[in-house]
Order: structure tokens, then C-alpha cells, then sequence
């Protein structure tokens, strides 16, 4: 491998190591003496613990020890929130349930034993006599008087209201010329699917009173801090290592019970100890995503010209608020309600409500998917309405390109896009008009073809800490770099942020190449270990480049800076007339009076001729906190046929059209978009969290919860605007979660104009073969009945 | 995700193994390829105290031309059905079915025998096997027997297997010259498992169908012939509008017990099976020349 460019495509070098197994990911480590932990978990939606009996468990063989929730109540202290609003209610939330279990999969005890099948096998000898309580699950019923509550200082289950706006709505539909579309959308809960579940090793070192947690995390520096607050450990005595992690999607970025637990139980036992979560554990462990019931309504005139959006929100929070939980459904939503319109108008009204069911947080894209999913199916539903094509009706309210900054309704601060050039260059790689033609003849044929699109903008590069700190966040949102150069004039880089699959060892190490001229074979990334560098805040809402690869060029300014000096004085020569290229210091117009950037290093060290005032050493850090958020946008394009049998629906083509500023790497950005764009076609079509009323999960395993699968998919055709982001010195934005945003709006839609025609207007997610087929049905015998109607008025 | 404790045996002979049912008869299962059983353990939905596994036996793997039929040993994979051409050019539907079970994994692990004891209500074998006609050879220690394939699907992952028998063989008969097969499913989108399937077994002499064979799987608690339909075909030339009307009837005879579920209501798991029964049967004919 040779020196990287800025935009190549180079290969992932983390992939050699994870496609053939050496990776080492959290159950790799096995320690001497480790024992196993397995969790005793609520079989109910809602229950009263009677009593715990242990002593089966306990004389079970190969058992150390079990701890119930009372015995560690002291130690393990509560569960933190992450993310204030004002007058959020923040039920007490303990690692393991002592009085009360509020959701299935709570847990309740902890066994631990010499194998992983031992403390299996005695926890389900323990038994948990509860008194089975009336559960809640639909968050819109949990506000109704009379619903089962679940905490005494949140009165009709709500944990907040909050609201956002812009314009005054109320009063822009009072013109009678406007036109108001009604709505109610819910968007389904989903199961996040890491390849790798979670899991945790514990490793107490009695000698020192020191912790190492080994655990599966898109944030190994807040769990020290969070872990460190919540049981009083000191923070110098904790070492938190997120080795290779399998995936999270945003389910790995909490301080989780079993990590807590872990480390508590750790010390008690003075031995390390090893949880690993097993699949259908983490169905009803690991924080859920979306589960919003929303009114919405959309107003516009004839012409197509839209003036505004009102929403009014139940978000489900699950039994306790998770670590960002409140962050989701609120700023990361509302403030996304104009889309990539004018939009003159929004009121938006969001309810955070208490049920019975696992905690629902983040998950790839986390409110924003949900906020486009809005705003692009009333679009598309405003223009079928007043019957125009959803094409026009978008570019007719679409923002002009922007450069550089431009306020909208919400009161943030769009940074950079150009969003008619990405409807436009979608739309001549799609041929639209082709498509109509198609679609009409192939109706003809009784082939329902539709196209849906979506256009969309996304909030990303979290976050100027200033402002997400004003907001409510409880941690700056910054992120901070290392970068050593060794006397050989290799480099080890540490970054505080850790990848989950995002490519980090290979991107990071191009930005190095890119700036120093250092092959890519030269440069270690390391990271995701808190006793290696200093802090960082994590992976996640497309972050890592946007704020920490700012972080990372601006240490590498540091290194040229630095080593432009020394060379400079090493070649004798005044810095104005030294070049550097490719990792060369030259001197202008002088062709033998070069030094290679290793030799600088190897001098940085020799420490034998530096200029006056320069310590010895080559190691930079920079913190980079950005000034704006960073806003990734673009349109796209998908068809869909359903099948008029039996209402199952085929994705058969799919063209993305996206702005994600300067793209470092275009391959790996490209296997994000198609990554998340899957995601988005799961939501779509077939993925969903099935509860029953009381609180039982009846979609609780890969057999029921249905992942989209590689048969589903078209070959994606990707392009790119290039609008470079004024919030970061270069120029990035994030390309993460925007598949998942804009799929799911682009496939309904498509799903929704193929039987248009019948008079569909509206289907919630997921479109199931089942739900098509019934609308289809539905809307047949509307018509039917209402031509039957005629028919009598007439005779 | 942890098996509760149980025993485990590896006997080397069908002898060796039917013994050891007999010993622990009510307690024993067997293991075949494990594709059903290991799952349900692993939930603690099953808890064997012994399992028998009949994987280490030599000789129940096999697919043999003999009487004018095709003899199946029992521990036949589904891969080797999917891709056997004596399977593709006597029973086309066994092959083409075998080759959507699930996904590559299970279909080089499951296996015929498998599946037929296990008479999951959503199995596709059993349904295919069920319009093929034939019979399944179940041994004992001491004894032998052929069970009709119409007698051998009970209930609800019941059939007329006893516990101290194996499955050593099943028996297809040869199909009549101009008879045409076909399978047909609709699957669940996160199993893939059928929310129904439809096998047909079609002769067509003359013109006329002249025997019909038509099963249906997913849609009630087991495999079960869909005896209404095949009356509507049996003596007719099979127009658009015969096979409709049959079609429509294929899910008479499991009206009482159609299964619903998530994926599913009892109401479109009738609608699936009279469009793939109408898929199937079509497909059927047009193969029966």
C-alpha cells in the first residue's frame, strides 16, 4: 500500500483480520479464572416481587454466588439519563428490579458460576413468586385516566411534553385557500440486530481496587464516566476497552444494567466475570428504536405551495428512560419537521410516555428517520390530494442551494446542500417520465408498478457542545486526537471515538497518509481504550468523521507544523522557501536539499539539532468542537411492484442521490448508503416489534421479527452533489444513517402509488403482503359500494 | 439460549439405536439433522433427557430406483433431494421444494426423515410427500413396518410414529405417464417458513385429468390433502376455470383450523392457499403435458 489520497477508495484494512476470525471482539477475551453471569429475567410485563427463592440456584452445581436486586441495591445505584429537558420526570431506574419488574426481560438476579451452561441452568432455578400487575404497552392509551401506572412521580405515565415550532400554523390555515391533510402515522417499534449481541467481561484487580470492563460499546469514555458516577467508583480506578465491535446501530450507546451489574458482581466475587447476551435476550434487553403514534397534518394550497406541518407526538419511552432517550423523539425529530422545504409553518407537540415494554432509545438514524418518514409521506399525500405529481409539488417548496449557513423554521442552521440539484440528478438517472409510460402500460397488463421518492436533509456532526450543552446534554460533544510519529517515523494514532463497522482503522489512517505522505501500512489506529487516550464521546449519529476526523487533521496541522519547523532548520533553509509534498521537505529551486518526513521524525527524537525553544518528541492532540452541526441530504428514488394476488411487494429498483459533503473514502461511504438503505427497506416492509396487551413480546426472535434479506434488495445505483460542510475544516458531513432515513419514506411511497389508483392514500409501516392485500381489498369494496350507491340514487 | 442438561448417545447401527429407545421410551428423541429439535431445546420449549442422535449411522442416506418407484433413506439431506436427478426427473416438486427450504445451512443439515417426524405444521415435506402418495418404513428393535403417508401426519407436530421408532426409509410409488407436479409457497418473511404451501400431483390422459393429488401445509395444524379440490379435477379437462374453481376449495378442509399469527390472519392464510393452490395446479397441468 502506498500513500492515500483524500476521496480514494482504499480497501478496508481492518477486513483481513474480521473476515477471517481474528478479530477480537468481547467473548475472545478469556481471562484466568473468569466465571460466568447469567441474568434471572421478568417473565411479565408489570409485576409486584413477592419473594426471590435462590437456594435451588445457589446449590445448583458449579454456582459461586446469587445476588438479587436488594442484595447489590446499595452498590449498583440507578441507571443514568443522559439528556435533560425541562421537567423530564426521571424515574429512579435500578440495574436489577427489587420491588417492581416493569417490562418483559427485566432483570431481577444475578447468578454466577464457574461455566456460562452452569449459571444458565441455575438461573432458571431461581424463583421469582411475583404479583402479576396490569401492564400498558400502547403509549397513547398509557396517557388515558385509568391506565396501569408505572411510576408514582409520572402522572398518567408521561415522562415529558415538549414542543417546537416556527411561524404560527394555527394561523396560516385560517386562509381559506388552504388546503389541510389529516393523517395518523405510526411508526412501528423496531429491534435493533447487531451481528455481535452485547456482552461484558469484568476484571476486578483486588490488589489495586481497579475495574476493566471489556464491553461491547459505541461509547467506551462515557461508560467509564456513567459507570463511575452510578456506583461511586473512582473514575482513575476504571479502564472501560470496546474492543472489535459487532454492530450496535445505536443500541450500544448506553451505560446498560449488565455492565453495571458486571463489575459490582465482579468485586464480590473477586474473580473476573463474562456475560454474553444471547439473541433472544437482547430482543427484550437492548434498548428498541422508533414506536411513535403521531396526528399529523400537512396544509397547503392548490398550486402545490405548502405552508405548513402540525404533529402531535406519543413517543414510546418503554418502562424507563434510557440513557438519550429523551434527546430522540425531540430535538433530533422536531427540529427536522421542514424537511428540505420552506416550510413556514410547524407545530410540533411530542408526549414521552411510560409503558410496559423494553426502553426505546436511538437506533440508526434516531428521530430523524422518523421526522422524514413524516414530512415525505404528507408531501407525497399533500400531492395526491390536490393531484398533482409528487415531483412538482417538491420542487415547487424545495430551499434554494446554499453555501454557506441558512436559517429555517426550526431555528437551526442548515449548513450546506444544493437539494433541487439532488432531485434533479436523481431524477435523470431514474428517466421519471420513462417510468410513468411504463407504469400506465403495465397497469394495462395488471402489473402494479409505483415509484416513491424522498427527499430529505438529516442532523449530523453532533454537536458545538455550547449548544447541545443549552439543549440539555449532560456530556460535551466534542472529540479529541492523538497523533505520535515514532523516531522510525511510523505513526500510532488514538481517537475517542471507536468504530462498531464503520471502517475507522482504514479511514482514519487515509486522513494521515492524505496530510503526512506516510504509506497507509505505516499508520496504527488505536482506539477504544480509555487508558490510551484521553477522552472522547463516541460513534454514533454519523459523528466519528465529522467531528473526530476534524479532530484528527487538526493534530496533523500540529505534526506539519511542527516538523515544517524542524526541517526547515535542519536543511538550513527559511521555512517560507520549504515545501512539503507527499511526506518531502524540499527547498524551493534547490533539487538535493530534501528530507523525508521519517528523517524529520528520527531528528524530533534525536533531540541533537533542534531549533531554539522546540521540545524533542513528534506527539500532537487536538480537540475539535464543532461550530454547527453538520446536514447530509439528498433524494431518492425507488420502485416497487405489488403483487395483485397476494399484496406482496418486490423492491425492483433503487437510485440514491446524496450530499454528503467532501467523502473521504467513497467505497465505504458507498457501503454505508447501501447498508442503510436495507435498514430502511426492513422498516418498511417487514420489520416490527409485536407486543400483546400485557406486555408479552410475540415478535421474539430472528423466527418472527422479520430482518430484510439480501434476496430483497435491487442493485442500488448511488451518485453524489458535493456541497462541502462549513462546520468542520474538511468539509464532511456523515453518511451513516442517511440510507435508513430516506428508504423507508421512498418505499412506502412507491408502495402507496402502486395502488393509488384503487384509492389508497395511507398504510403504515411495515407493508406487509397481508396489509397490501387488505387495502387493496378495502379500497375495492369502497368502490364498490360507493358505485352501488350511485346506482340507487340514480334508479 | 442454553439446552437444559440431557444425555447424549451416538449409536452406530439402527439396531443399536431403536434398543436405546426402547430403554428410554417416553424420555428419548431423536436427533436426525437437528434443524427442529436443537431450536426448541435451545428455547427450552423441548427438554429430552436423552438424545439419540442417528447421525453416526451409516446407510440411511440414500435415494434408490427400485419397483418402479424411489426408495428415500431417512437421513437424506434436503441438498441432496434439491440436486438429485433421479428426485428432478420423478418428483420435480420434491427437488424444487427441497431447494427453498430455509437457507443453504439448513438444507445441508435437515433431512426427509427429519422433517416428517418432526411434522412441523409449516414443514414442506410433508406436504409433498402427502401428494406424492408412498409410505414411510418405521422400525422398531423388534420390527418393521410401512405406514401409509395418508395415515402418518396426526396433529399438531404428532405423527403416527410410536416413541420407540425410527423412520428408516420413506417409499415413493412411480407416477403415471403424463402426470405433472408442482410446489408452490408462500413464505413467512423472518422464518421462511411456508404461511402456506401447496403441492399438486397432476395426470392428465386424453385431455382429461385423470388423478389428482393436491396437499397443503402452513395453512392448519399439519399437512393435510386438500380431498375437495382434487374431486373438482378429477374427470375434467383442467381449464382456467376448473382450476379456479378447485383452487377455491383448497382450503376447505382446514377452515376449522387455520392457523393465524402475526404474520398472518386465518382469513389471508385461506386467500394464499386457494392463489397458490391455482399457482400449483396450473403449473401441474402445464408439466402433465
Amino acid at each position: 500500500m502506498a500513500v492515500a489520497t483524500f476521496g480514494e477508495s482504499v480497501k478496508r484494512t481492518e477486513d483481513p483480520r474480521l473476515i477471517t476470525g481474528r478479530g477480537k471482539y468481547v467473548d475472545d477475551v478469556r481471562l484466568s479464572g473468569m466465571a460466568h453471569i447469567a441474568f434471572v429475567r421478568s417473565q411479565y410485563g408489570h409485576a409486584r416481587i413477592k419473594s426471590i427463592d435462590t437456594s435451588a440456584a445457589v446449590d445448583s452445581p458449579g454456582v459461586i454466588a446469587v445476588f438479587t436486586g436488594a442484595d447489590l441495591q446499595e452498590e449498583l445505584g440507578g441507571l443514568p439519563v443522559g439528556w435533560m429537558l425541562p421537567d423530564l420526570k426521571q424515574p429512579a431506574h435500578p440495574p436489577l428490579a427489587f420491588e417492581t419488574v416493569r417490562y418483559l426481560g427485566d432483570a431481577v438476579a444475578v447468578v454466577v458460576a464457574d461455566t456460562a451452561y452452569q449459571a444458565n441452568d441455575a438461573a432458571a432455578l431461581v424463583n421469582v413468586d411475583y404479583e402479576i400487575l396490569p401492564a400498558i404497552v400502547n403509549a397513547e392509551d398509557a396517557t388515558k385516566d385509568g391506565a396501569p401506572l408505572l411510576h408514582e412521580e409520572a402522572p398518567n405515565n408521561i415522562g415529558f411534553d415538549w414542543e417546537v415550532g416556527g411561524g404560527d400554523y394555527g394561523e396560516a390555515i385560517k386562509d381559506p385557500d388552504v388546503i389541510v391533510v389529516k393523517e395518523r402515522i405510526v411508526n412501528q417499534r423496531l429491534i435493533p440486530n447487531s451481528m455481535e449481541t452485547r456482552g461484558v467481561v469484568a476484571d476486578y484487580d483486588a490488589g489495586k481496587g481497579n475495574i476493566t470492563l471489556y464491553t461491547s460499546t459505541q461509547i467506551p469514555h462515557l461508560v467509564k464516566l456513567l459507570f463511575s458516577l452510578v456506583t461511586g467508583w473512582p473514575e482513575q480506578k476504571v479502564r472501560v476497552i470496546a474492543p472489535d465491535v459487532g454492530g450496535g446501530f445505536g443500541s450500544k450507546l448506553y451505560l446498560y444494567a449488565e455492565e453495571v451489574v458486571a463489575g459490582i458482581v465482579a468485586r464480590h466475587v473477586q474473580r473476573p466475570v463474562k456475560w454474553i447476551e444471547s439473541r433472544s435476550e437482547a430482543y427484550v434487553s437492548t434498548a428498541h428504536g422508533r414506536d411513535h403514534i403521531c396526528d399529523v397534518e400537512i396544509a397547503g394550497k392548490q398550486d402545490g405551495e405548502i405552508v405548513g406541518i402540525k404533529v402531535d407526538l406519543y413517543a414510546n419511552l418503554g418502562a424507563y428512560i434510557s440513557t438519550f432517550a429523551p434527546l430522540i423523539p425531540t430535538y433530533l425529530f422536531g427540529l427536522m419537521l421542514g424537511g428540505v422545504y420552506k416550510m413556514p409553518n410547524i407545530e410540533c407537540k411530542v408526549h414521552g410516555v411510560f409503558t410496559n415494554t423494553t426502553p426505546v432509545d436511538a437506533y440508526r438514524g434516531a428521530g430523524r428517520p422518523e421526522a422524514a418518514y413524516l414530512v415525505e409521506r404528507m408531501v407525497s399525500r399533500f400531492a395526491q390530494e390536490i393531484g398533482r405529481d409528487p415531483i412538482v409539488v417538491r420542487r415547487k417548496n424545495m430551499l434554494q442551494a446554499h453555501k454557506n449557513g441558512r436559517e429555517v423554521t426550526t431555528g437551526v442552521m442548515y449548513d450546506s446542500g444544493d437539494y433541487k440539484g439532488n432531485l434533479n440528478k436523481a431524477l435523470e438517472i431514474f428517466d421519471y417520465r420513462q417510468f410513468r409510460a411504463d407504469q400506465r402500460a403495465a397497469r394495462r397488463e395488471g402489473k402494479l408498478l409505483g415509484v416513491g421518492i424522498a427527499a430529505y436533509i438529516e442532523i449530523c456532526g453532533m454537536a458545538p457542545s455550547a449548544v447541545a450543552s443549552s439543549l440539555g446534554a449532560g456530556a460535551g460533544l466534542w472529540e479529541s486526537s492523538n497523533v505520535r510519529l515514532h523516531p522510525t517515523g511510523k505513526a500510532t494514532i488514538y481517537i475517542g471515538t471507536s468504530p462498531h463497522g464503520q471502517g475507522h482503522e482504514t479511514t482514519m489512517a487515509q486522513l494521515v497518509s492524505s496530510e503526512l505522505g506516510i504509506p497507509v501500512e505505516d499508520i496504527e489506529v488505536l482506539h477504544g481504550d480509555t487508558d490510551m487516550g484521553q477522552f472522547g464521546t463516541g460513534t454514533f449519529g454519523s459523528r466519528s468523521i465529522a467531528v473526530g476526523g476534524a479532530a484528527l487533521f487538526n493534530s496533523l496541522q500540529k505534526v506539519k507544523a511542527k516538523t515544517h519547523r524542524l526541517a526547515s532548520h535542519l536543511l538550513e533553509a527559511d521555512p517560507k522557501f520549504v515545501t512539503f509534498n507527499n511526506g518531502t521537505f524540499a527547498v524551493e529551486d534547490i533539487a538535493d536539499k530534501t528530507l523525508s518526513i521519517q528523517e524529520v521524525a528520527g531528528q524530533a527524537y534525536a533531540a541533537a539539532n533542534l531549533p531554539p525553544g522546540m521540545e524533542p518528541g513528534l506527539e500532537e492532540v487536538s480537540f475539535f468542537d464543532p461550530q454547527n452541526f453538520a446536514w447530509p441530504n439528498g433524494t431518492h428514488l425507488c420502485v416497487v411492484e405489488v403483487d395483485q394476488d397476494t399484496g406482496k411487494v418486490e423492491v425492483q429498483r433503487y437510485v440514491a442521490v446524496d450530499d454528503f459533503g467532501n467523502v473521504l473514502n467513497p467505497m465505504i461511504v458507498d457501503g454505508m448508503t447501501h447498508g442503510g438503505v436495507a435498514q430502511g427497506i426492513g422498516q418498511a416492509l417487514s420489520e416490527a416489534a409485536v407486543y400483546t396487551d400485557d406486555g408479552q413480546l410475540l415478535s421474539g426472535s430472528l423466527m418472527d421479527y422479520a430482518l430484510p434479506s439480501a434476496d430483497m434488495f435491487p442493485m442500488m445505483e448511488l451518485d453524489r452533489t458535493v456541497s462541502p460542510s462549513p462546520s468542520n475544516p474538511i468539509g464532511v458531513k456523515g453518511a451513516g444513517e442517511a440510507g435508513t432515513i430516506a428508504a423507508s419514506p421512498a418505499v412506502m411511497n412507491a408502495v402507496i402509488d402502486a395502488i393509488a389508483h384503487l384509492g389508497v392514500k395511507h398504510m403504515d409501516m411495515p407493508a406487509t403482503s397481508e396489509k397490501v392485500w387488505r387495502a387493496m381489498q378495502d379500497a375495492k369494496e369502497a368502490r364498490r359500494a360507493e358505485r352501488a350507491a350511485a346506482r340507487s340514487q340514480r334508479s | 439460549m442454553v439446552t437444559s442438561n440431557f444425555d447424549y448417545f451416538a449409536p452406530t447401527s439402527v439396531d443399536e439405536a431403536t434398543s436405546l429407545l426402547s430403554r428410554y421410551r417416553g424420555e428419548a428423541k431423536v436427533l436426525a439433522g437437528g434443524h427442529s429439535l436443537i431450536p426448541m431445546m435451545k428455547l427450552r420449549l423441548a427438554e429430552p433427557g436423552v438424545l439419540v442422535d442417528i447421525g453416526g449411522i451409516d446407510g440411511l442416506s440414500y435415494i434408490k430406483e427400485e419397483g418402479g418407484g424411489v426408495s428415500i433413506g431417512s437421513m437424506t439431506t434436503y441438498r441432496e433431494l434439491a440436486t438429485s436427478s433421479v428426485i428432478q426427473a420423478n418428483y420435480p416438486l420434491l427437488a424444487d421444494a427441497s431447494a427453498r427450504v430455509a437457507d443453504l445451512q439448513v438444507r445441508n443439515r435437515g433431512t426427509i426423515g427429519g422433517s416428517l417426524a418432526h411434522s412441523d405444521p409449516a414443514g414442506d415435506i410433508p406436504a409433498v410427500i402427502l401428494a406424492i402418495g408412498g409410505s414411510v418404513v418405521a422400525r422398531t428393535r423388534r420390527s418393521s413396518r410401512d405406514i401409509n403417508i395418508d395415515r402418518f401426519q396426526v396433529d399438531l407436530l404428532t405423527t403416527a410414529l410410536r416413541d420407540n421408532e425410527i423412520i428408516t426409509e420413506i417409499k415413493l410409488p412411480a407416477l403415471a405417464a403424463g402426470t405433472g407436479t408442482a410446489y408452490s409457497k408462500f413464505h413467512q418473511p423472518a422464518s421462511h417458513y411456508a404461511i402456506t404451501g401447496v403441492a399438486a400431483v397432476v395426470t392428465v390422459s386424453g385431455g382429461t385429468c385423470t388423478d389428482a393429488r393436491v396437499a397443503v401445509t402452513g395453512a392448519g395444524d399439519k399437512a393435510t390433502r386438500a380431498r375437495r379440490t382434487e374431486r373438482i379435477l378429477k374427470g375434467k379437462e383442467l381449464t382456467q376455470a376448473v382450476i379456479r374453481r378447485a383452487a377455491s376449495r383448497a382450503a376447505a378442509e382446514v377452515e376449522d383450523s387455520l392457523n393465524e399469527d402475526i404474520h398472518a390472519s386465518a382469513e389471508y392464510r385461506a386467500h394464499l392457499t386457494q392463489v397458490h393452490a391455482g399457482y400449483a395446479i396450473e403449473q401441474a397441468a402445464a408439466a402433465a403435458g
